[in-house]
C-alpha cells in the first residue's frame, strides 16, 4: 500500500492523499442507514489526467476504486464495500462551458449544482438547469449517473435525459467520450451516435469515473408562479398527473402527502410549478392548468389550494431546505428514502402500501412523487426518519425500506439508487440474460474488477 | 463534552460548506483541505466518533478541530433552526474537551503559553503595548467619553500598529473624544475563548475589566471586531457591561464633523466584511456608509459579501497558530483573488487581523500592483482635505 500511496501523492500531490483515520471514518458511510465500510484511503484529484493515472495505478496495485460526488446518495453507493480508495471529486468543480443558443452547459465531474446555479444566475441569468432537490452540494455528475430527476423534469426527464455528453475514465485508465464532443469540439448532444453514455448510468459507479459532462440549459422565465392542486382520493392522483401533464405548460409537478402538518394528513396534493416571460403568458399557463382538472372542482373532489405569499415562496424556493429538514423530525438528524421509479397507473397502490408499512414499522414518514416527462413515469418516495442516536429506531427505519423496496418491485416498480440489499431484489427479479450482460460489460470495462466493486453483484 | 446530546443531530447535508448563493465553498477549512472531515458536519460526526470510541485521538484530528475560525457561515447557513445557533458552541465544545484530554497542536499550545505568560501571544511585555501611539498625542484614559481599546494585533504588529494610528488620527479628526490604556491591559480573549480554552479568556477578562472599572469606563470604541465581541458579548457575564462599538460604527455617524474633499480620487473599492463584526453582531453597513460616503470612490460587491462573506482565515486563533494554511487554498489567498476579479483597486478591511492576512496574500498571489489592501479610515484620509 505504501508504493501506491507513494505513487499517488506524486500524482495529485501530498495535500490530497489521506490515509488517515479520520478520513477512513468519515468518508465510511453516507447519512442513510447502510452499515460502515472503511476505505483504506481517500484521493482527490483536480483533473482527467490525474484521474487517469490514478487508475492506471489502482489497476496495478489491484486496489479497488469508489467515485464519490457529493456523497449525498444516502442508500450507500459511495461506501467502499471492499476498502481501497474513495476518489473524492470535489476538486474538480469547474464549469468549462456554457452555450446560451445550443443551451447546454459543461463541468467538470465534481461540479456541484449549487454552483452552476450561481453561475448562470450571475453570468446567463436567461438559463437554467433542472436542479434537484438534494441540498447544493451534490454534484451534476453524481445526480446524472443515478438517473436523478429535478425541478424541470416534466419538461426535460430524468437528468439523464438531459446528458449531452460525457468524458470518462475507464477502469483501465483510458479517456473516452461519449455523445457529439466524440467528433466534434461541440457538447450538443446524444445524437447520432450510438450511445455509449448507457455504459455509466445507473452503474453505481462500477464501469468508469465521469470527469466532464454536457447538459441541457432550459429558458429562466422571468415570471413563475406555483399552484397545489388537493385531493383526497388517491385513486384520482393517475387521471388527475394525465389532465395537467397534457396541458404541457408545468416544469415540475411534484405529488406530496404527509401525516404532519395535521392539516395535510390523508390529502394528496400536487405542486405544479410553471413559468413565462410575460404576465399575460402566465395567466394562460395558469387558465390551461386549472382548466385541465375542472371536472374534479365541479364534482367538489378536488380542487386548487389558497396560499399567502410566503407560503408559496418556501414552496418555490430551489432546492428547498425543508426536505432535509426531514431529518430532524425525531431530533434524530437521519432519514432514508426509496424512490420507486414506476408507472403513474400504480399511484393508489403505491400510496396505501407506503402508509401501510410506515405504521407496521411505526416509523415517522413523509411520501412524494416527481412527475417525469408528460405522465410518462414517476419518482415514487417514501422517506422514512430515524434517530441516528438509537440503533433500534435505525433497524425500524431500515425494515421499512427494506419492505418498501420489496412493496415497489411487487407493483412493478423499481427502487432506484437501491443500496446494497435492494440490488439483490432487483438482480432476483431481473431477466437472466440482462444481468449476464452486464457482467459481461463489466469484465470488458474493467478486468481486474477494481471499480467500486460490490455493487451490482449477486451476493 | 458539552452539547454531546445534540451532536446526532447535524445530517451533513452541506449547507453549512456554501454561502446562501452556492457561488463556491464559503468554510474557509474545507476550502483549504476539501477533505469531508475539514467540513462542519466533518467536525460533528468526528466528534460523536470520538465520544463513541469509534475513533481515538490523533494530531490530525486536533489540527481538524482547531482549524476551524470560527467564522460562523455554518451557524448562517446551516439548514436546521434553532440546532444551528448551537454550532460554534459545539465546536468550541470539542476543542474544550481536546485541551482538557491535552490534544493540542504545538501552534495551539504556544499561542496560549505566550497569552498565558504574558497576556498576549507576541510574548512581549505591557509596557510596550501603548507604543503604537507614540508621538500622536493620544491621552490616556482618564474622563474622555471613549476608551479607544487596541487588540493585540493592533498593539504589536507593524502593520497593525499603522492601522491602529491611522483610527485614532481619524476619531482625533472626527472630534470624537477618547483616550487609551497605558498597557495594563491584556488581550481581549476572544479567539482565546474560541478556542475553547474557558479559563484563561475569564482571566482575561477579569483583568481587563478590573482595568477598565478602575478608570471608570462606560463607553468603548475598539480596533478590533474580535475585541468588540469578547467586550460586548462574553465581558457582560463577568460584570463588565460597556456601551462597546467598532470604531466604523461611530465613524459612520461622525462622517459630517470630517472635512471630505468634493471631488476625491475615484478608487474602486471592494469590502471585506470582518466575521466578528458581520456574521457574529450583524453590523453590515457602518464600514459601507463611510465608503459609500467618499465623494469619487465607488464601491463594488464581491460575490460573497455580507453574510456570505468569506473569512480571511485568522479567527479562532489562526491568525497565530495558521492552521488554515494551504498554498493556493489559502481562504486569505482565495479571497483576494475574488476580490481582485471585480476590478476593485482598493480591497477595504475593518480588522487589523483581515489587514494583514490580506495583505500577505495579495502579495504571494502578485496583486498587490493592481490590488492594495488598505483598512478603512486608510481610504477615509486620503479624501481629507489636505490629503
Amino acid at each position: 500500500m505504501k508504493e501506491l500511496i507513494d505513487r499517488l501523492k506524486k500524482i495529485v500531490g501530498d495535500r490530497f492523499v489521506s490515509e488517515a483515520p479520520e478520513e477512513r471514518y468519515i468518508y465510511s458511510m453516507d447519512m442513510g442507514t447502510m452499515p460502515a465500510s472503511a476505505p483504506d484511503l481517500v484521493v482527490m484529484p483536480a483533473s482527467t489526467e490525474e484521474v487517469s493515472k490514478i487508475m492506471e495505478a489502482a489497476n496495478a496495485h489491484q486496489v479497488p476504486v469508489t467515485p464519490m460526488g457529493g456523497g449525498l446518495v444516502l442508500s450507500g453507493l459511495t461506501r467502499a464495500l471492499k476498502g481501497g480508495m474513495i476518489l473524492d471529486m470535489k476538486r474538480m468543480n469547474r464549469i468549462t462551458e456554457v452555450n446560451p443558443k445550443s443551451r447546454y452547459a459543461v463541468v467538470e465531474g465534481g461540479t456541484s449544482q449549487g454552483m452552476l446555479q450561481a453561475y448562470l444566475k450571475k453570468n446567463h441569468p436567461e438559463l437554467k438547469h433542472s436542479v434537484p432537490d438534494a441540498p447544493p452540494i451534490a454534484t451534476l455528475a453524481g445526480n446524472v449517473c443515478i438517473h436523478g430527476s429535478g425541478h424541470l423534469s416534466v419538461l426535460g426527464g430524468y437528468h439523464s435525459d438531459m446528458l449531452t455528453g460525457m468524458e470518462v475514465v475507464l477502469p483501465t485508465g483510458e479517456v473516452i467520450r461519449t455523445g457529439s464532443c466524440s467528433v466534434s469540439s461541440d457538447w450538443f448532444g446524444k445524437a447520432p451516435l450510438p450511445d455509449l453514455s448507457g455504459l455509466f448510468m445507473g452503474w453505481a459507479g462500477t464501469t468508469g469515473v465521469v470527469t466532464r459532462l454536457g447538459i441541457k440549459l432550459f429558458p429562466s422565465y422571468r415570471y413563475n408562479d406555483l399552484l397545489i392542486f388537493v385531493c383526497d382520493d388517491a385513486e384520482d392522483m393517475p387521471d388527475v398527473i394525465s389532465r395537467l401533464t397534457s396541458t404541457q405548460v408545468a416544469e415540475d409537478m411534484t405529488p406530496w402527502m404527509t401525516p404532519i402538518p395535521e392539516w395535510a394528513r390523508g390529502f394528496m396534493h400536487i405542486n405544479i410549478a410553471y413559468g413565462a416571460h410575460s404576465k399575460a403568458e402566465l395567466t394562460f399557463k395558469r387558465n390551461l392548468l386549472q382548466m385541465s382538472v375542472k371536472a374534479y372542482k365541479d364534482k367538489k373532489t378536488g380542487g386548487f389550494l389558497p396560499m399567502p405569499p410566503p407560503q408559496k415562496n418556501r414552496y418555490m424556493k430551489i432546492p428547498t431546505p425543508d426536505l432535509v429538514r426531514f431529518a430532524d423530525v425525531r431530533k434524530g438528524g437521519g432519514f432514508e428514502y426509496v424512490g420507486a421509479i414506476m408507472a403513474i397507473e400504480h399511484f393508489a397502490e403505491a400510496y396505501r402500501a407506503g402508509v401501510e408499512i410506515a405504521e407496521k414499522n411505526e416509523v415517522s414518514y413523509s411520501m412524494g412523487a416527481r412527475i417525469v416527462g408528460a405522465g410518462h413515469s414517476m419518482m415514487f418516495f417514501y422517506a422514512y426518519a430515524f434517530n441516528r442516536a438509537d440503533q433500534a429506531d435505525m433497524a425500524r427505519a431500515q425494515k421499512a425500506l427494506e419492505e418498501t423496496n420489496a412493496a415497489t418491485l411487487e407493483m412493478g416498480g423499481i427502487p432506484w439508487k437501491a443500496e446494497l440489499p435492494a440490488q439483490q431484489q432487483i438482480i432476483e427479479k431481473m431477466a437472466p440474460d440482462t444481468f449476464a450482460l452486464m457482467n459481461r460489460i463489466r469484465e470488458a470495462l474493467d478486468p481486474n474488477h477494481i471499480m467500486n466493486p460490490g455493487n451490482w453483484e449477486r451476493a | 463534552m458539552k452539547h454531546e446530546e445534540i451532536l446526532h443531530r447535524c445530517f451533513r447535508c452541506g449547507y453549512c460548506k456554501l454561502p446562501s448563493n452556492y457561488t463556491d465553498i464559503n468554510c474557509p477549512a474545507y476550502q483549504a483541505f476539501r477533505f469531508e472531515t475539514y467540513s462542519p458536519g466533518g467536525r460533528m460526526w468526528l466528534l460523536r466518533g470520538w465520544l463513541n470510541g469509534e475513533i481515538t485521538n490523533s494530531k490530525r484530528f486536533a489540527e481538524i478541530m482547531f482549524s476551524c475560525t470560527a467564522c460562523g457561515n455554518c451557524v448562517e447557513q446551516c439548514a436546521f433552526p434553532k440546532f444551528r445557533d448551537l454550532l460554534l458552541e459545539v465546536f468550541t465544545a470539542g476543542r474544550e474537551a481536546f485541551l482538557d484530554a491535552g490534544h493540542v497542536p504545538g501552534p495551539v499550545r504556544d499561542y496560549l503559553t505566550k497569552i498565558q505568560l504574558h497576556g498576549n501571544p507576541y510574548g512581549k511585555p505591557g509596557k510596550k503595548r501603548p507604543e503604537w501611539a507614540a508621538d500622536l498625542g493620544v491621552e490616556p484614559y482618564a474622563d474622555q467619553e471613549y476608551l479607544f481599546f487596541v487588540d493585540d494585533v493592533g498593539a504589536y504588529d507593524t502593520r497593525g500598529q499603522e492601522i491602529a494610528r491611522s483610527v485614532a488620527g481619524i476619531l482625533q479628526q472626527a472630534g470624537i473624544s477618547f483616550g487609551m490604556l497605558s498597557g495594563e491591559e491584556v488581550s481581549d480573549g476572544n479567539d482565546v475563548l474560541a478556542i475553547g480554552e474557558t479559563p484563561l479568556f475569564e482571566e482575561l477578562a477579569r483583568k481587563n475589566i478590573e482595568v477598565f472599572n478602575q478608570k471608570g469606563v462606560k463607553k468603548i470604541i475598539t480596533l478590533s471586531p474580535h475585541s468588540l465581541n469578547a467586550i460586548k458579548n462574553h465581558y457582560p457575564a463577568l460584570g463588565g457591561s460597556y456601551q462597546a462599538m467598532h470604531y466604523t460604527q461611530l465613524l459612520a455617524f461622525s462622517m459630517g464633523n470630517m472635512s471630505l474633499q468634493e471631488d476625491g480620487p475615484n478608487h474602486r473599492i471592494t469590502f471585506h466584511d470582518p466575521c466578528y463584526l458581520g456574521r457574529h453582531n450583524w453590523d453590515y453597513q457602518s464600514p459601507r456608509m463611510l465608503l459609500k460616503g467618499l465623494p469619487g470612490a465607488s464601491v463594488v460587491e464581491m460575490d460573497r459579501n455580507q453574510k456570505n462573506a468569506f473569512c480571511c482565515g485568522g479567527g479562532g486563533g489562526n491568525f497565530f497558530t495558521d492552521l488554515v494554511s494551504a498554498e493556493e487554498d489559502s481562504p486569505s489567498r482565495v479571497r483576494v483573488r475574488e476580490a481582485a476579479e471585480t476590478g476593485a483597486d482598493y480591497l477595504a478591511v475593518a480588522c487589523p487581523m483581515c489587514a494583514v492576512m490580506l495583505e500577505d496574500a495579495a502579495k504571494v498571489e502578485g496583486l498587490e500592483n493592481r490590488l492594495q489592501v488598505k483598512e478603512v479610515t486608510e481610504i477615509v484620509a486620503e479624501y481629507m482635505v489636505g490629503a
